[in-house]
């Protein structure tokens, strides 16, 4: 229902520019007000800085291809793996109940291994604790449909990352990761999605690097891309040695820019170019 | 030492032509005079045509990422990062410019634009560029002389 309404608003905010790519940074980009002290004054998801056939085919529950991998894993959801006989459900009954609000909230702090964890490690904690079942890979198909899967139950709701207590030392690292420059090209994140957000870039309007999307569909992947594979394009692209995905220093990161997106509905699965 | 370390380069230069350019791992050091590198960096002026060729070259300077200029419209997607460079020339000297495409944070301390002549004091380079500069010092005074054609 919201997301029809914003998929309207978009149509309307386009037809009332007659947006070319020329005018299309001067069109005003909606978000919401960022927290006092917050590094930005308006928090804007990266869907602002799409084009209106990008936005149109992330509104579209029936074409956005990201639904076929939020089918794929309900069917997983459902499935027994593992020497424990256990499926999600078995522990976790629907997800659309018991999954609601998880995903806006990774990473999150674990009690047990004293660290954040963050979605996809979550799912593979489950399944080699509870279900005795093989961990999924980064990046393999499974892990990525079900990440995505888990963060669509809190579709609409509100990032709402916890930054303090024992998740300050890791907001911390993630900030200094954040605005640390890397490789040849010598950029930090912060060259780009911090101070020189909204502007073109040769082919691209540059966005404030905002998570709420993520997993998202990827059209030049052809596939749902998870974030910290993104993390690692973006290293790789101004030719440095990327960090690992799933390592502290990308959890961290991932932490960090979370909370720079704190409030943003999250929109999994979300369509980007 | 640094002279020493300099006519090494220069012997590696001359014995192992382009190739060995290509690995040599010792630092560059820039000779800045008031902001500004006025000699050329192969000791030869470059040619703007070659130089207009590495602006372009998204593997190479790939300027129009984040620059604009008028005289290239009939190419695709200038950039919005950086200032325009029409008229460039005529708001630096050719020693002015060379220093700010060899290694701009020496004059505009927190800029985004990378150092082209430059290979070393860089964190976490991929290991195919590790010591080795974004361009070449040939590469750089090409570039220096198409960008003196910008009136």
């Amino acid at each position: 229902m919201a997301r029809r309404y914003l998929g309207l608003a978009a149509v309307i905010a386009a037809a009332a520019s007659a947006a070319t790519l020329a005018v299309a940074d001067e069109v005003e980009r909606k978000g919401i007000a960022a927290p006092p002290g917050h590094v930005f004054k308006t928090i804007i998801s990266g869907y602002e800085f799409r084009s209106k056939e990008t936005r149109a085919l992330q509104d579209d529950d029936l074409e956005n291809p990201g639904f076929l991998a939020v089918e794929r894993a309900a069917d997983g959801w459902k499935k027994v793996e593992g020497s424990e006989g256990k499926s999600c459900m078995s522990c976790h009954g629907d997800a659309e109940t018991s999954m609601k609000g998880v995903g806006a909230a990774m990473p999150k702090w674990d009690e047990k291994l004293k660290r954040p964890v963050n979605l996809e490690q979550r799912i593979n904690i489950c399944r080699s604790e509870q279900m005795k079942a093989e961990p999924w890979k980064f990046k393999s198909r499974e892990l990525t449909d079900m990440t995505t899967f888990v963060r669509y139950q809190s579709h609409g709701m509100p990032v709402a990352v916890k930054t303090d207590g024992p998740m300050s030392s890791w907001f911390e690292r993630g900030k200094q990761i954040y605005y640390t420059r890397y490789g040849q090209l010598d950029l930090a994140c912060e060259s780009c999605h911090e101070r020189n957000n909204g502007k073109f870039m040769r082919a691209d309007f540059l966005s404030q690097g905002q998570t709420n999307g993520f997993p998202t569909y990827r059209l030049r992947d052809q596939r749902l891309v998870p974030l910290h594979e993104r993390f690692e394009g973006c290293m790789f692209d101004v030719r440095a040695e990327p960090f690992k995905p799933l390592s502290d220093e990308f959890l961290a990161l991932e932490l960090y820019v979370a909370w720079r997106g704190i409030g943003l509905p999250v929109e999994t699965p979300s369509v980007r170019n | 030492m640094r002279r020493s370390l300099a006519a090494a380069f220069a012997l590696c230069l001359s014995v192992g032509g382009a190739l060995a350019q290509e690995s040599v791992k010792e630092p560059i050091k820039l000779d800045i005079v008031n902001d500004s590198l006025p000699k050329s960096l192969t000791g030869a002026p470059g040619d703007a045509a070659a130089g207009k060729k590495v602006f372009l070259t998204r593997t190479l300077g790939n300027c129009l990422a984040c620059h604009q200029v008028t005289s290239l419209k009939s190419e695709e997607f200038h950039g919005e990062f950086g200032p325009s460079l029409d008229g460039v020339a005529g708001r630096y000297s050719e020693a002015q410019l060379r220093l700010i495409v060899a290694d701009p944070k020496r004059i505009f301390t927190n800029t985004v634009m990378p150092a082209f002549f430059r290979n070393e004091g860089l964190s976490r380079v991929r290991p195919e560029f590790v010591g080795k500069s974004i361009l070449t010092a040939a590469q750089v005074e090409d570039v220096i002389a198409f960008l003196k054609t910008l009136n």
